[in-house]
């Protein structure tokens, strides 16, 4: 099951660059939580920050807290184990290109030191299912490599690695922009369907996405985040008049 | 700042308003020839009605081409919902108009005789709901739109009142029924022209403002709050 998430007085920097300022907000458990915003306003480093991925870069550093259930997840655990408990899907699919599609979902469980046959298989199974791409890849999985799937496939499977380790949040960074229509409408059906077992945030620069898979908007600008509220209010009644001019296309 | 969207929102607004302007005309007309027995005028309100319902389905599909293709959001989204609900209500009280004209000429038929109804100050107050609710629109002002709302009573219960008198007059002088039946008409279309102004005051203050007042429903959203 997903677990909630709060977020207190976060500060991100790279560098002497300060990226993010003072961001709180509660993400619900089980939900899908969309974050908008122009390029460069801080919500990519935002969901860096949730999987503590914002700290391998080596000038980049975070302040705050980040409470992922009951740990907080800069004091309590380590990197590593974060991130198991939270996985991350990328703009662009990336496949591990000489595995196969078996080896490409089942690279996590093993990295965590995994390697009986039979539990791979249902995990692997399983989580091409969640993924919505067993049927289309079942006959070959070990036949074909990751890499030779379609775009969209691509980053099905990808999905799929993510569940495999059985996270608690999923972090998507615009999980669909490089996808086709029918690709697109295949992600966020999954992130519909996911969004009962797994807590969900997507970064998208497409308005229409958010409104259309999330039930909480972030509206962020300038390493600050403006708006948060349910989605329907931000799209038909932003409370902030920087909001409203985002959205409507004003500026950005 | 998205040029081509904002110009055709423009030009969506810039339509409402002829549209207004065919359907207060043809209002203003069918009360004058109340006032004047005038059959040229209930003619011209009668042939004017192909040109509203033409505006009415060109508005339409300009609004569902914007949403179609624009996807807009907030208060973009919320003005292109209301013009499609104005024009709605322009387009009936389009057809009020006609069908006090319609009256008015099956009126010419009877001898003219004193009705004890003051139709002209009912009309005078229903057509000023009409043009203070577009006034709002034409200004975006919320606070215009909502001083029609209150208006709206006045214009019930003179309908009321002229219910009551012309229900007298069929009783006591029931060779008068046909005329005392046709004014009685006339003045329901009239209240109803008030409640479509209300409408479009209903719908400029959602779309300035966000806020659902249809239906009293921030006094009932208050009193659910309250309990």
């Amino acid at each position: 099951m997903g677990v909630d998430i709060r977020v207190e007085n976060l500060n991100a920097w790279y560098g002497q660059t300060h990226t993010l300022h003072d961001v709180s907000l509660h993400i619900p458990a089980n939900h899908a939580t969309a974050l908008i915003g122009p390029s460069g306003c801080g919500k990519s480093t935002f969901v860096r920050c949730l999987n503590r991925m914002h700290e391998t870069n080596p000038i980049a550093r975070a302040e705050g807290s980040v409470r992922m259930g009951d740990v907080d997840i800069y004091k309590d655990a380590s990197p590593v184990e974060i991130r198991r408990r939270v996985g991350m899907v990328f703009q662009r699919p990336n496949p591990f290109p000489t595995m196969s599609i078996y080896d490409n979902v089942a690279s996590g469980l093993k990295l965590n030191g995994f390697r009986k046959k039979r539990i791979l298989d249902e995990v692997v199974e399983r989580s091409l299912k969640q993924a919505a791409l067993w049927e289309e890849v079942k006959d070959d999985l070990r036949k074909k490599s990751g890499a030779s799937l379609s775009g969209g496939q691509q980053q099905r499977m990808c999905i799929a690695r993510a569940l495999a380790v059985d996270p608690e949040v999923l972090l998507m960074d615009e999980p669909a922009s490089a996808l086709d229509p029918v690709s697109t409408s295949k992600i966020e059906d999954l992130i519909f369907q996911l969004k009962s077992e797994y807590t969900i945030v997507i970064v998208t620069h497409n308005m229409q996405q958010a409104a259309r898979v999330a039930e909480r908007t972030g509206f962020f600008l300038n390493g600050k985040l403006v708006e948060f509220d349910a989605t329907h209010k931000i799209f038909t009644n932003p409370s902030d008049k920087r909001t409203e001019d985002y959205i409507t296309g004003r500026f950005g | 700042m998205r040029i081509k969207f904002q110009q055709n929102l423009d030009e969506l607004k810039e339509r409402l308003l002829i549209m207004a302007g065919l359907v207060e005309q043809a209002i203003q007309r069918s009360i004058e020839s109340y006032s004047t027995r005038d059959l040229g005028l209930c003619d011209l309100v009668t042939r004017s009605e192909p040109a509203i319902n033409r505006m009415e389905r060109e508005i339409d599909q300009l609004a569902l081409d914007l949403l179609a293709m624009e996807q807009p959001m907030a208060v973009d989204l919320r003005f292109i919902l209301a013009v499609i609900r104005i024009n709605a209500d322009l387009e009936r009280v389009g057809d009020q108009a006609v069908s006090i004209a319609t009256r008015v000429q099956h009126m010419g038929m009877f001898a003219n005789v004193e009705i004890p109804v003051d139709i002209p100050e009912l009309a005078s107050l229903a057509a000023a709901m009409v043009r203070r609710a577009l006034q709002s629109f034409i200004e975006g002002d919320a606070d215009l739109a909502q001083s029609v709302l209150s208006m709206d009573d006045q214009v019930d219960q003179m309908n009321r009142d002229a219910f009551q008198s012309l229900s007298q007059l069929i009783s006591e002088k029931p060779e008068m029924a046909p005329q005392a039946l046709h004014a009685l008409i006339i003045s329901r279309n009239l209240e109803r022209v008030g409640d479509h102004a209300t409408n479009i005051a209903e719908d400029v203050i959602f779309w300035v403002r966000g806020a659902d007042v249809r239906h009293g429903a921030m006094l009932l959203d208050k009193a659910e709050t309250a309990l």
